[in-house]
């Protein structure tokens, strides 16, 4: 039994620390998690991220007070109930939008930031795995959430998605209408998927978190150079007072002032989002009602999908779909197709940077392109793209392979 | 200055994207239609007809370039020539049509333009304006597949000239001879054999614009010119008008019963039940809204929703109630959004401090 001060009252410094270890976690955790001090702003996106979750959290805590899954209900508890009835219901709605859709552009960026700056490479590969297995349940929410409005697009959207699970000539109708719960969206459907975005996903989605943030404790957080520091001698030179010489700054409250600062600026574009411009994030073709006798003109997923759904759409059935599956996955294997022994920000890697910007125009093109209507040109341009996203792989095998060691 | 160059790149690709799937993708999405301004003239509908003579003659030039391509085989099929034949003959037949549309919407319009020009006697206007209360005599009752709207403010709601064009052929005015090999079949078709002379219906309009008139609020507007077909039931608006409340439930359900007959005679006229419109300025864009409501087949071909002939200000006041109703938030967003938005920028500078005053020691 360890040693207890008998003296100590209770919920003092000295109790807690006998009980819970409360300096010890402080320390690990905050004063003496040591980040590198050569960064810039992209290294907020992880906290933003967190605070944006937190956000969706919260007014979908609101929201869930008052939302209906009922097919019969739904449209008008999210339209009217909410929208009208609610004090402020608006306001939680459209902050759970926008957050919604911009939680995704704030994923992309700190992704593409892990790929320019190799932070997936030699010890970091788990923060990665963990990282696009967030990316997946964060999709998988998304979708989930988009159906709830039980409006045009969330049925046709759900539609067309769930059956992708037929697997093309494997016809699966089995497992399709084991998905549905039913034939077509109905209300087993979407009281299911209400279960999936309410309850198990956000579950899984927090576990995740920790494990991102539990795979980011050991390796470090990487930095502007991909220099190797040595966090023990650089943390003894930080608390001897020499802040200049050292190359490290504690997580708190040093990394988390700039963190919040960058979280500032952010949060006036989100409001800016929420007050004015939130019709990006909420299509005007779900407001109308979910109709399974009409089909939209164009059905087309969220921006946040439409690379992929582009990478499915320009070929034949059964390839479309073995083209889909890869780039649902491949992202995940990246840091062991990528064969560099360089830890280094991409434009010292040689081919490297101009591999990653090839990656980055030609996922935007596929984006816009995804949800182009598939004719003429566009149907030719979306082809090409996709192409491309296969091919980049392979190359990238290749060119880091060739990569000479800095 | 690394971090602001960083910054410039972020922004810039975040904004293709935007650009790229939003405006962009929306304009090739939607074809683009043109208004009018709410004039009432003939314009589009000649425009209109004139396309279709277009298109067909195409077709036609594609169907004779089958043909021949046909005749350059070597022992064609026969029964092949005798489809692309056919095939030609079908377009050319169309052709006719189209061209015929075209000479009676210009025969139409010209007409409706001599009839304003007219010297109109108001008097006899209101002694011929007894014949329309026949109808639209407010007792509430379908007649043809619609209650006949209330007249009380037709003065102001509509443009003249739409109007003058009513009195001549409802089918033709509303854009929606197609749907009808008679006028006479239209539910107001009846005002041709009733109103018979252009003068006539020069005294009725003048007579209408100088007295059938008033303020409207943007509620009553939208009652007058948009409910008899379709409900707003967020605003508990049905094809009845407002839905009156009730105490005994028994009543409540026999008033409901009365809504469904009248949706089920509505239904029967449009061919299908018109959408409610509690969401629809949200489920639409502006000029989307504003095209389709001057005239629906612009967007819509071959809808059967009549263009109702409403002036630009009750247009306005039309959207303004279907604001009120679909995104009633609207005031209060503009009230709070520079509050929260201020209270984040004094957040940003206090963070701002606080970094500075954190990392002055690190450099």
């Amino acid at each position: 039994m360890a040693h207890f001060d008998e003296n100590a009252k209770p919920f003092s410094n000295q109790w807690l620390n006998d009980r819970l270890a409360i300096d010890t976690v402080k320390r690990v955790l905050s004063t003496e998690y040591w980040i590198p001090k050569n960064i810039n702003f992209l290294w907020a996106m992880g906290m933003i991220l967190a605070a944006t979750f937190g956000l969706l959290v919260v007014s979908g805590i609101f929201l869930l007070m008052y939302y209906k899954p009922d097919v019969n209900l739904a449209f008008d508890s999210v339209n009217h109930t909410i929208m009208s009835e609610v004090g402020f219901g608006w306001l939680w709605r459209h902050i759970h939008g926008v957050a919604a859709s911009v939680v995704f552009l704030i994923i992309y960026i700190h992704m593409l930031t892990g790929i320019y700056y190799s932070s997936y490479k030699r010890g970091r590969e788990l923060i990665w795995i963990s990282g696009m297995l967030l990316f997946v349940t964060f999709s998988a929410e998304a979708f989930s959430g988009y159906m709830l409005p039980w409006g045009q697009m969330s049925y046709w959207a759900g539609m067309v998605i769930t059956n992708l699970f037929e697997g093309g000539s494997l016809h699966l109708t089995g497992l399709v209408e084991w998905i549905r719960g039913d034939y077509v969206p109905g209300d087993a459907y979407l009281t299911r998927f209400f279960m999936l975005h309410v309850f198990l996903l956000p579950l899984i989605i927090i576990g995740l978190i920790v494990f991102h943030f539990a795979s980011l404790r050991l390796p470090h957080v990487n930095n502007q150079e991909g220099e190797e520091i040595d966090f023990e001698e650089a943390a003894k030179l930080y608390k001897e007072g020499k802040k200049k010489e050292s190359k490290v700054i504690p997580f708190s409250p040093v990394f988390l002032s700039k963190d919040i600062f960058v979280m500032g600026v952010y949060f006036i574009l989100f409001f800016f989002l929420v007050f004015y411009n939130f019709d990006f994030a909420m299509d005007p073709v779900n407001f109308d009602p979910a109709d399974g006798l009409q089909t939209p003109p164009h059905i087309y997923p969220e921006w946040y999908f439409l690379w992929s759904y582009e990478i499915l759409r320009p070929f034949p059935k059964n390839p479309g779909l073995i083209a889909f599956l890869i780039a649902q996955v491949i992202f995940f294997l990246l840091p062991f197709i990528d064969r560099s022994p360089n830890v280094a920000p991409a434009h010292k890697r040689g081919l490297f940077v101009i591999w990653f910007w090839v990656l980055v125009v030609d996922m935007i093109a596929l984006t816009i392109l995804g949800k182009l209507p598939p004719e003429g040109v566009f149907n030719t341009l979306g082809t090409v793209a996709a192409v491309i996203f296969l091919l980049m792989w392979p190359i990238l095998f290749i060119i880091t392979k060739l990569e000479k060691k800095l | 200055m690394r971090e602001f160059k960083i910054l410039a790149v972020v922004v810039f690709f975040t904004l293709v994207v935007y650009i790229g799937v939003e405006p962009f993708a929306h304009s090739q999405m939607h074809a683009h239609v043109e208004g009018h301004d709410f004039v009432y003239d003939g314009t589009a509908d000649i425009e209109e007809a004139n396309t279709r003579v277009e298109n067909t003659k195409e077709a036609l030039k594609k169907a004779q370039d089958e043909l021949a391509k046909i005749q350059g085989i070597d022992d064609a099929p026969q029964e092949d020539i005798v489809k692309a034949q056919e095939a030609i003959k079908k377009q050319e037949g169309a052709l006719v049509k189209a061209e015929e549309t075209v000479k009676r919407k210009s025969l139409f319009w010209n007409n409706v333009a001599s009839i304003a020009q007219l010297d109109a006697n108001v008097s006899n206007g209101e002694a011929s304006f007894g014949t329309c209360m026949a109808c639209h005599n407010g007792a509430g009752i379908n007649m043809g597949g619609v209650i006949p709207p209330s007249l009380d403010h037709v003065g102001s709601l509509y443009d003249r000239n739409y109007l003058i064009a009513l009195l001549k052929d409802p089918a033709m005015a509303s854009n929606v001879d197609h749907k009808y090999a008679n006028t006479m079949m239209h539910p107001m078709g009846s005002v041709m054999a009733m109103v018979t002379s252009d003068q006539q219906i020069a005294d009725i309009v003048e007579y209408m614009m100088q007295n059938k008139v008033g303020e409207l609020e943007p509620k009553a507007a939208f009652e007058e010119a948009c409910v008899r077909c379709h409900a707003v039931r967020y605003a508990k608006i049905t094809q009845l008008g407002d839905t009156p409340e009730f105490k005994e439930e028994k009543d409540a359900l026999a008033y409901k019963i009365k809504v469904l007959d009248e949706q089920a005679l509505v239904k029967a006229y449009m061919g299908k039940l018109p959408p409610d419109l509690s969401m629809m300025i949200r489920a639409r864009s502006p000029h989307y809204m504003e095209t389709f409501v001057e005239n629906p087949q612009t967007q819509l071909p071959g809808t059967s929703m009549p263009r109702v002939g409403l002036t630009k200000e009750n247009y306005e006041k039309v959207k303004t109630y279907l604001e009120e109703v679909g995104d009633p938030s609207k005031p209060a967003r503009e009230a709070i959004g520079p509050w929260v938005i201020l209270f984040f920028v004094v957040f940003a500078v206090l963070a701002y401090l606080w970094k500075k005053s954190q990392w002055k020691d690190l450099h």
